[in-house]
C-alpha cells in the first residue's frame, strides 16, 4: 500500500523534471561525429572521382540497395558508369563504408532526407557525388596503389620505389 | 413553464460542458501523461496544443467506420452507444451548485449505481458481438471485474449516506458543512476510489483493455466514431466519478471564497488530475490479484467500514 503512495509521489516529481525531449525542428540533436546518415560519393583531393567500382559495397549491403556498373576511361581507370543507392531499402549500417577500398562511399550526418514520394529516394550518381574529400582529406587511392594511369606511371605512387631493371647487371 | 425551460437549459448547458470536458481529457491526459513521463506531450496543433483535441476529432470522424463480416451487427453498433449514454444519465444527479442540478433525486446514489452498472451491457456487449477471441476475454473480464467492483461500491457509500441520513446527494453535500465526509469515512473513501477505477476500466484496472496481452480488449474490432464512442464514455465515466467523490466524500460545492460551481469544477479537475497520475504510475496487476484485492480485502474493508459507521451513529443517539 504504502509502495503505491511512494511510486505516486516519485512519477509525480517528474513534473518538475527537465524534458528529455530534444523539439526537433526549432531544436537540433546534437549528433556524434561518426553518426551514419545519407550516403555521398566523394571526390579525391586532385578532383576526381574516388569510385573505383569495385562492386564491394553493392556486395555487402544487406539490403541490395547499392546498384552500379563499371566503366573504364581511355587511360585504364575504373569508374562507375552509374551508381545508384535506394533510399528506401538502405538501413544506414554503414557496411559499405567499411567495404570500400578507397574511401569513396562514405555516410554523412545528414538525416533529412524525407520525400512525398517513394521514387524519389532512389538516388542516382549526380546526386549522391559531393565536390570534396568528405572525411579523409589527403586520401588518393591512384597515389597509393601502384596501378598505372594517366599521370603516373609505374613506381611514381608515394611508398613506392621505382621499379627494378631485372635485365641490368648492376646491383 | 418556466420550470421546464430551465431544465432544459440546465441539461443543454451540463451535456455540452460534459462533452467538451471529454473531448479536453484526451488532451489533459496525453499532456499531463507526457509531462509526467519526461516528455512534452501534444504541444503542436495550436497554443500549448490545445487544437489537438479538433485534429483528433477530424481524424476520428474521417476513418472508415467499419463492421467486420463476422460481427453481431445490431448488437456490435449498439453497444458503443449503451455506454455513453449510461454515463451521461448518471450526471443527472450531480449537484454542480445549489440549484444546478437536472434533477434531484431522493434516490441518487441509487440511480448512479443502477447506470453504472448498465455500462457494464456495453462492454459485454462489445466482447460478445466482435466475435473475435481477444473482444470475448476482454468482455469476459470486464463482466466479472465490474459485476465483482460493484458489491462494494454500492456497499463503501452506505456509509455516506448513513452518516448524512438521506440518498439524495444534494442533502450529502449539505450535510458535508461542518466535515467533509473523507475523514470519517476514509475506508469507504478509498475503498470507493478505487472501485470507481475498477469501475471506467481505468489503468492500473485496464484488464479488460489490457494492451499487452488482449490487444484492445473488447474493442479490438471497433473503428472509427464507434471507438471513438467508447472513449468518450470512459473520459465521462472518469469525470462522472470524479465528480461523484466531490459530491459524496469532499463536500461537493462548499468552500470559501470562491462560487460555488467553482470550487466543484476545481475539485473534479483534481480528482481527474489523479486519474492520471494513477495511470502514469501504477502497474496493471494480474487478473487473479484484482479478483483478489476485491473480494479478499475490499469487500471485508467495506462491511467494516459500514459496521463500524453504524456502531458509532448507534452510539450517538444514545439508543
Amino acid at each position: 500500500m504504502l509502495s503505491i503512495f511512494r511510486s505516486m509521489w516519485l512519477v509525480f516529481k517528474h513534473l518538475g523534471q527537465k524534458r528529455q525531449t530534444v523539439l526537433y525542428p526549432e531544436e537540433r540533436p546534437v549528433l556524434p561525429p561518426r553518426y551514419r546518415g545519407r550516403i555521398v560519393l566523394t571526390r579525391d583531393p586532385d578532383g576526381e572521382e574516388r569510385c573505383v567500382a569495385c562492386y564491394l559495397c553493392a556486395v555487402a549491403c544487406p539490403v541490395d540497395c547499392i546498384a552500379l556498373a563499371a566503366g573504364q576511361d581511355t587511360h585504364g581507370r575504373r569508374y562507375p558508369e552509374f551508381f545508384r543507392i535506394n533510399f528506401s531499402r538502405c538501413i544506414f549500417c554503414g557496411f559499405c563504408e567499411d567495404a570500400c577500398p578507397t574511401w569513396a562511399i562514405q555516410l554523412t550526418g545528414d538525416f533529412e532526407m524525407a520525400e512525398q514520394r517513394r521514387e524519389n529516394l532512389v538516388y542516382e550518381k549526380e546526386d549522391l557525388l559531393i565536390s570534396g574529400p568528405g572525411k579523409y582529406h589527403e586520401y588518393n587511392f591512384y597515389r597509393e596503389a601502384g596501378v598505372t594511369i594517366r599521370g603516373k606511371d609505374k613506381g611514381d605512387a608515394r611508398q613506392e620505389r621505382p621499379p627494378v631493371d631485372i635485365r641490368g647487371l648492376l646491383p | 413553464m418556466d420550470g421546464i425551460l430551465r431544465t432544459w437549459v440546465l441539461v443543454t448547458v451540463i451535456f455540452g460542458s460534459i462533452m467538451t470536458t471529454a473531448a479536453m481529457l484526451i488532451w489533459l491526459e496525453r499532456r499531463l501523461l507526457g509531462l509526467l513521463q519526461d516528455r512534452y506531450g501534444p504541444n503542436r496543433v495550436g497554443p500549448l496544443g490545445l487544437l489537438q483535441v479538433g485534429a483528433d476529432l477530424v481524424k476520428i470522424f474521417t476513418k472508415e467506420d467499419w463492421v467486420p463480416p463476422f460481427a453481431d451487427r445490431t448488437v456490435f453498433v449498439i453497444s458503443p452507444a449503451i455506454i455513453v449514454l449510461s454515463t451521461l444519465m448518471s450526471f443527472a444527479i450531480i449537484p454542480f451548485a445549489p440549484g444546478i442540478q437536472v434533477v434531484d433525486l431522493n434516490i441518487g446514489i441509487l440511480f448512479f449505481l443502477a447506470m453504472s452498472s448498465l455500462s457494464v451491457y456495453s462492454i459485454a456487449f462489445a466482447g460478445w458481438s466482435s466475435n473475435n477471441k481477444y473482444s470475448l476475454l476482454g468482455g469476459m473480464r470486464a463482466s466479472a471485474q465490474m459485476i465483482s467492483y460493484e458489491v462494494f461500491m454500492g456497499l463503501s457509500l452506505m456509509g455516506v449516506v448513513m452518516l448524512a441520513d438521506s440518498y439524495e446527494l444534494s442533502g450529502i453535500v449539505r450535510a458535508q458543512e461542518k466535515m467533509w465526509f473523507f475523514l470519517p469515512q476514509l475506508p469507504g473513501f478509498l475503498v470507493f476510489f478505487m472501485a470507481g477505477i475498477a469501475e471506467t476500466r481505468r489503468l492500473p484496472f485496464d484488464l479488460p483493455e489490457a494492451e499487452s496481452e488482449l490487444v484492445a480488449g473488447y474493442h479490438v474490432e471497433y473503428s472509427g466514431m464507434k471507438f471513438g464512442l467508447f472513449f468518450v464514455g470512459e473520459y465521462i465515466g472518469i469525470t462522472l466519478i470524479s465528480a461523484l467523490t466531490v459530491a459524496l466524500f469532499f463536500g461537493g460545492w462548499l468552500g470559501p471564497w470562491l462560487p460555488p460551481v467553482a470550487w466543484f469544477l476545481l475539485k473534479t479537475l483534481f480528482f481527474l488530475c489523479l486519474f492520471i497520475l494513477l495511470r502514469a504510475s501504477l502497474p496493471r496487476p494480474r487478473y487473479d490479484q484484482l479478483m483478489v484485492l476485491g473480494w479478499k480485502v475490499m469487500l471485508p474493508l467495506a462491511l467494516l467500514n459500514l459496521l463500524i459507521t453504524g456502531g458509532i451513529i448507534l452510539l450517538r443517539s444514545g439508543a
